[in-house]
């Protein structure tokens, strides 16, 4: 299978144009299959394991002081998550549907909608940074002793106990990060793509690179978007499930329940009180 | 790059009676098939290598494809209709006669004799960085070669361009754009019809496409409603000689006119824009309007609104005006 598109510059060189668009088709089966995958071992493979497992006692002194309601998503992080969201499927959308064969005026969509989630992205750095508990959502090396102890337990290899989650659980942080790359890579060459192109934001410069660059520019580019489309297929399939639902409604209404933070998170690696709640 | 050889490439010639046939055969090899009409466009593109198609459909058999017929609402002419037989249709000269002018403009006698209205309408852009076999934009490439500083890019686009700067080269284009016709296109699957304004593509929509023709498609008549026929025509082709040459910049008109007054009009550039142009915000602005040096004025001012020319063709733009201004008054002068 061809990966990239070669072409030849006026000099006879040979160079990159793009990644070769069997890797969009390749990255939605992926995404189709992993959800197949997933759905056969949460069917039938992991009701067989869970009879194994063991689970961590409450920690009733902490879970005494647990509010009914406890804040997971702040109002910002919510409106930033959705318009995130939003703009993604229109980048998606607007990227791949002509690649398809979905004629329209797909151009300026695509770029505004960059803009955007560039935009958002800016907002949620400093967001992140200066106003959420910052290193909740990273893998830090302390946590790859519990990946690897997770992923054990995950297909029956380990009896071992599993510290429970913190605010975020090992899959989201994963995520997070895989998304982070992704899309700041996607936006930052996405960026730069539109030098290219006719818009009010900056003088068009097709030459500011030689073409080769051109060409990494656009696979780095390509490479991201097609991740995005495995990613965002896995991502709403999650989100969808009904073991998953009452993390998705949280990114709707703000907060989980206390029955869910019990079940689910270590009140010491995510520590609330009374006080850090919302209604 | 190209490859130019006197010699033909190989590729299966297939040669159907029966626009039944040319279609089975465009299904069949679909993207890889070549439409062929009178071929004036198509032996560059094969010769030089830079389409190579392996399998060639030649519509020079299906008599049904030529001729021009009265039709319910106007006339409906098959697309193998050559461009000599379209300027004599005594029918088309005195009714539609902007289609006569516009079709006599193209090209030499000889070509006229051979090539098509189907295969006019239906033909690739001049561009030579791109015709050259250069991976641009068109191409399926990342980048535009005639929009730099130092491109020879005289003959490009000065509006509407969306990456791509190539225009659109048809004579009979913009003349089908204001008569209002209509395109017959056919596939495996069905007929559909679609206005002349929506037949051309753009590069903001599908940057290697000039029309809307998919493979598997074969436009096979044009019909012309009888909306159009008699009014107040004009046609005028700028170009470097004044035969065998391509059009630097077109309009093409038709307008109602009473007592002085533009009850209604359609105007259409080409050369100017990735497609011929249909040019609503001017006919907007001047319909009810007298005909006078005010109003072509204003009309050539609306029809410059947004140009965006290159290095070498800003002479485009006075050039749009004043064909846009005349087509309006209805005279050269």
């Amino acid at each position: 299978m061809e990966l990239f598109q070669w072409g030849s510059n006026p000099w006879g060189q040979e160079i990159l144009i793009r990644i070769s668009w069997n890797l969009l088709y390749l990255s939605f089966w992926a995404g189709i299959a992993f959800i197949i995958f997933h759905l056969i071992y949460a069917t039938v493979w992991r009701p067989k394991l869970a009879g194994s497992k063991s689970s961590s006692a409450t920690q009733g002194g902490i879970v005494s002081n647990v509010p009914a309601r406890i804040t997971r998503h702040t109002s910002a992080a919510r409106v930033f998550h959705w318009v995130m969201a939003a703009t993604m499927f229109v980048l998606i959308f607007s990227g791949f549907l002509p690649i398809i064969g979905f004629q329209f005026h797909w151009l300026t969509i695509h770029w505004v909608a960059g803009v955007l989630l560039t935009i958002s992205i800016l907002f949620h750095i400093v967001h992140a940074t200066f106003f959420l508990d910052f290193w909740s959502i990273w893998i830090l090396p302390r946590d790859l002793k519990e990946v690897w102890q997770r992923i054990k337990q995950q297909v029956g290899q380990s009896a071992e106990e599993v510290p429970k989650h913190g605010k975020y659980p090992l899959d989201h942080r994963l995520y997070h990060l895989a998304v982070m790359v992704a899309g700041l890579l996607a936006i930052v060459t996405g960026l730069v793509m539109m030098l290219r192109i006719d818009t009010p934001l900056w003088p068009q410069n097709a030459y500011l690179f030689t073409d080769a660059t051109w060409g990494i520019v656009y696979v780095f580019h390509g490479l991201c978007a097609v991740l995005f489309v495995t990613l965002t297929l896995t991502h709403v399939y999650f989100a969808i499930r009904p073991d998953k639902f009452w993390l998705t409604k949280s990114m709707v209404y703000g907060y989980v329940d206390r029955e869910h933070y019990v079940q689910h998170h270590d009140p010491n690696r995510w520590v609330v009180s009374k006080e850090s709640t919302e209604r | 790059m190209a490859v130019i050889r006197d010699m033909m490439p190989a590729f299966e010639l297939f040669q159907p009676a029966s626009t039944e046939d040319a279609l089975g055969l465009l299904n069949r090899y679909g993207s890889d098939a070549w439409v062929l009409a009178g071929g004036l466009d198509s032996w560059d593109w094969l010769k030089d290598r830079v389409k190579r198609p392996s399998a060639v459909v030649d519509l020079g058999a299906i008599e049904s494809l030529r001729g021009i017929r009265e039709s319910g609402d106007g006339l409906a002419i098959g697309a193998m209709t050559t461009l000599r037989d379209v300027i004599q249709h005594t029918n088309i000269a005195d009714q539609y006669s902007l289609l006569s002018q516009a079709t006599e403009s193209a090209a030499s006698p000889q070509i006229r004799n051979q090539g098509t209205i189907g295969g006019n309408l239906g033909q690739d852009t001049r561009c030579w960085y791109y015709r050259d076999g250069w991976d641009c934009y068109r191409a399926g490439g990342n980048i535009c070669y005639a929009d730099t500083p130092s491109a020879m890019n005289r003959e490009h686009c000065i509006l509407g361009s969306s990456r791509c700067v190539a225009v659109n080269p048809s004579d009979t284009a913009p003349a089908l754009v204001a008569l209002d016709a209509r395109m017959v296109i056919r596939n495996s699957s069905g007929e559909r019809v679609v206005d002349a304004q929506d037949f051309f593509v753009g590069p903001d929509i599908d940057i290697t496409r000039m029309t809307v023709m998919e493979p598997g498609d074969l436009l096979t008549s044009i019909q012309l409603p009888a909306t159009w026929a008699n009014a107040r025509f004009y046609f005028e082709k700028s170009r470097d000689r004044s035969v065998w040459d391509f059009a630097l910049a077109s309009v093409a008109s038709a307008a109602r006119i009473s007592n002085g007054t533009i009850e209604d009009i359609r105007i259409a550039v080409n050369g100017v824009a990735p497609t011929p142009l249909r040019l609503t915000a001017v006919e907007d602005a001047i319909r009810g309007e007298s005909i006078n040096d005010q109003t072509a004025e204003r009309a050539g001012e609306i029809a410059i609104r947004g140009v965006r020319p290159l290095a070498h063709n800003g002479y485009k733009v006075s050039l749009l005006k004043n064909l846009v201004k005349r087509s309006v008054r209805g005279t050269e002068a």
